[in-house]
């Protein structure tokens, strides 16, 4: 996070003084705190999803066997898999991007706002501090066929609302409901990232006349460009791993498994089916998709970045 | 690793003390899902057993919802830290019988206790469904249930129907469903929970017809599925076509659909007994009917198969443990809490005695409809398709017919097209879960 302000401030810290250590030990020992957490909850979980993922056993762990890569093998094969992979890329698209776009335009208007100021931002914040699980039942409450006050008014317009069948609307309440609970966080780091664009830069082209739709996507938009690529990264994380809690909350994976999104996969393989060598072989796969992902978000899309 | 270290010591220590300060009293743990004022009947017993006697203390522990409560017990005994006594929903049956290795049967609990069990004195539909193909009981049938049919009588007046007369079988049903719908007494007419449990399984029993080879899955764990026989495809064709009329209501995968009958929405509801509670306290004015049954099958109407949780106690512990084990089941059966248990809670009776007991009471008569879920279980002596179904991996198999009936009632398949998917994937299931 550290990192990040640096980024959405003034171009970095180059010109802070080298900090040096006369002990050789002492940094090792300061280090070694992070280094052991970073062991017990990531690299030992990790390795034992590893080994599951080549183990074929029953839910007791009465009778294993060592399969090598046969789970993985099963896995990719299995059309609900790609499904699930299909199903995953749409949500996490569409979540990032309605999660940044609809953040981007309310702290652009937000920053329009003289009076009063202050309220609005803390109100546009609140919705972060609610808890996936509760924000996908108010979501469902609202938008359930039978008793929500949403749904009531879809029908009324003539719309056949029925997400607990139809497919398509449940994706998009999903998506919805999760782009809900990031958008405080997007509009946090859109209202930094604005308040920190120099005013002469914008006055100037007003001057030059240019109009306020040019401006924001001549000056504005591109020099937001290192926050954005920030919630890129983040959002897309976001809609990977935390969205599970609305998911489980709004539709269950369902109808059918028009909303089986990987993660949940993993869960419904591994803590309702019991089938623990698919479902590890499931996140070691997830873990490598996430890790590529970054990789490559970090590699090509952070060098269109201009960092002002 | 350090955590579970520390906490492994801390929990030592704390046995140590509590242990000196009760002499002698052996603890037994009962890991259950029970929530509300079902969680306040297994802490009431818990109580009233701790105190009758002095040499065991039973302590109930909450683990969440029945698939967390199984998980939570697969996850101690893989750290080999299992309960006692662990409580698991009926469609756990099949994963709990498939480790013989890591429970011990209740019969021998039983027998153990000094005292010889006799199974003749347990409500035989409940018995069978827990006990293996031997006839060994393998669980302590602790809540149980069965679908039935409830209606709304204001909408039945206003439709025209007969008030004090439930449709018997499901023409009957889908005849008053659609009276209702197009005389405008309610928006839908038939809704259900648990298409899988009442549709499928219990429709099966209920029938007579079979499910699944083996006696369903009871004799043996590799089976095949046989629901996609003609008599199923036209019960579900007839639903997904009044699902398109508008007529059946789909409210999701288990009780979900219970919101759209309280709200005055549908007029017809199949749905388990045990859920009685919430329309009581409603203040609906509701009837009861037996589950209806398929006509056109011979054996109709058979009987239906008990829905719920047992209770499962796992190897590996003390001969201690065991006795006391042994000492709360039979507090459990005694006629005057069984009774208790069946008039407070809902849940069937499981002992005959305890069925007589509320009978003579003239409990029913007061309260009709009650007895309707145990004549439906009790009416005939269960045949090879009616004990209930058994498989190894149900939960899972449950998922894929859901998805199916989605697909199906969403118009994108035919009923013959869900249930030749269903059993296709459903077998393809079983055969991996068995390892083959």
């Amino acid at each position: 996070m550290g990192r990040r302000q640096e980024d959405i401030g003034s171009g970095g810290s180059s010109l802070s003084p080298r900090v040096i250590f006369p002990n050789k030990i002492l940094p090792y020992l300061l280090v070694a705190p992070q280094l052991a957490i970073t062991a017990v909850f990531f690299y030992w979980p990790a390795s034992q999803a590893l080994y599951q993922s080549m183990l074929r056993e029953d839910p007791f762990g009465l009778n294993s066997k060592f399969v090598w890569f046969d789970n993985f093998a099963r896995v990719l094969a299995d059309p609900n898999y790609l499904n699930s992979v299909r199903v995953t890329a749409v949500f996490s698209l569409a979540t990032a991007f309605v999660a940044m776009a609809v953040a981007l335009l309310l702290a652009v208007m937000a920053d329009k706002v003289v009076r009063g100021r202050g309220i609005y931002r803390t109100l546009m914040i609140w919705p972060y501090a609610v808890a996936p699980a509760i924000a996908g039942m108010l979501w469902l409450f609202l938008f359930n066929p039978s008793i929500g006050s949403l749904a009531y008014m879809l029908r009324w317009l003539g719309i056949n609302w029925d997400p607990l069948l139809n497919g398509p609307q449940a994706m998009v309440l999903v998506v919805a409901a999760a782009a809900w609970k990031q958008i405080s966080y997007n509009f946090l780091f859109f209202v930094a990232g604005l308040q920190a664009i120099p005013r002469t830069l914008i006055e100037a082209a007003a001057i030059d006349g240019a109009g306020e739709t040019k401006r924001f996507w001549t000056i504005v938009f591109p020099l937001l460009a290192p926050t954005t690529f920030f919630l890129l990264v983040i959002n897309t994380t976001y809609a990977f791993f935390d969205t599970f809690g609305i998911i489980h909350a709004v539709t269950g994976g369902g109808p059918g498994k028009a909303t089986e999104t990987l993660v949940y996969k993993v869960y419904n393989d591994g803590f309702v089916n019991l089938i623990l060598g698919d479902s590890a072989a499931q996140s070691v796969i997830l873990m490598v998709i996430v890790i590529a992902l970054t990789a490559f978000q970090f590699r090509f899309v952070e060098r269109k970045v201009h960092y002002g | 690793m350090k955590f579970q270290g520390l906490a492994a010591g801390a929990a030592a220590a704390f046995t140590l003390l509590s242990t000196s300060s009760a002499f002698a009293v052996t603890e037994i743990s009962w890991w259950h899902a029970m929530t509300g004022a079902n969680n306040e009947v297994v802490e009431q017993l818990s109580k009233e057993f701790n105190e009758s006697q002095g040499d065991y203390k039973i302590v109930p522990v909450f683990k969440g919802t029945y698939p967390e409560t199984l998980n939570a017990g697969i996850a101690a005994f893989r750290a080999k830290q299992p309960p006692a006594i662990m409580q698991v929903f009926d469609v756990g049956t099949g994963v709990m019988m498939a480790a013989e290795g890591a429970v011990k049967p209740v019969a021998e609990i039983l027998s153990m206790g000094g005292g010889t069990f006799d199974k003749s004195q347990y409500l035989p539909g409940i018995v069978a469904y827990y006990s293996k193909p031997d006839g060994t009981m393998l669980s302590f049938p602790y809540n149980s249930s069965s679908p039935i049919l409830y209606y709304n009588k204001d909408i039945f007046e206003k439709a025209g129907l007969d008030v004090n007369n439930p449709p018997k079988t499901w023409p009957e049903v889908w005849e008053a469903a659609r009276k209702i719908k197009t005389s405008g007494a309610a928006s839908c007419g038939y809704t259900s929970t648990w298409l899988t449990w009442i549709h499928l399984e219990n429709f099966a029993s209920w029938n007579d017809l079979q499910y699944a080879t083996h006696e369903n899955g009871l004799a043996d764990t590799n089976v095949e599925l046989k629901f996609n026989s003609p008599i199923f495809v036209k019960h579900f064709q007839e639903i997904a076509d009044l699902a398109k009329d508008g007529v059946f209501r789909y409210g999701g995968r288990t009780s979900e659909a219970k919101q759209i009958f309280l709200a005055g929405e549908c007029g017809i509801f199949t749905e388990s007994s045990g859920g009685l509670g919430d329309i009581v306290k409603s203040g609906m004015n509701y009837g009861i009917g037996q589950l209806p049954y398929e006509p056109d099958a011979k054996g109709a109407p058979q009987n239906t198969t008990p829905g719920g949780a047992s209770l499962w106690v796992f190897g590996g512990k003390s001969d201690e443990e065991y006795k006391g084990v042994a000492e709360f089941f039979k507090f459990l059966s005694k006629t005057d809490i069984q009774a208790r248990l069946h008039q407070v809670s809902g849940y069937l009776p499981v002992t005959l005695a305890a069925y007589e007991e509320t009978k003579k009471s003239g409990f029913y008569d007061k309260n009709p409809g009650r007895e309707t879920p145990i004549l439906q279980m009790m009416g005939k002596a269960p045949t090879e398709n009616s004990k209930g179904v058994r498989l190894v991996n149900l939960p899972q198999v449950r998922d894929i017919q859901n998805e199916e009936f989605e697909k199906m009632l969403a118009g994108e398949q035919t009923a013959q097209q869900a249930l030749d998917n269903a059993v296709q994937r459903g077998n393809a299931a079983i055969q991996q879960a068995l390892g083959n």
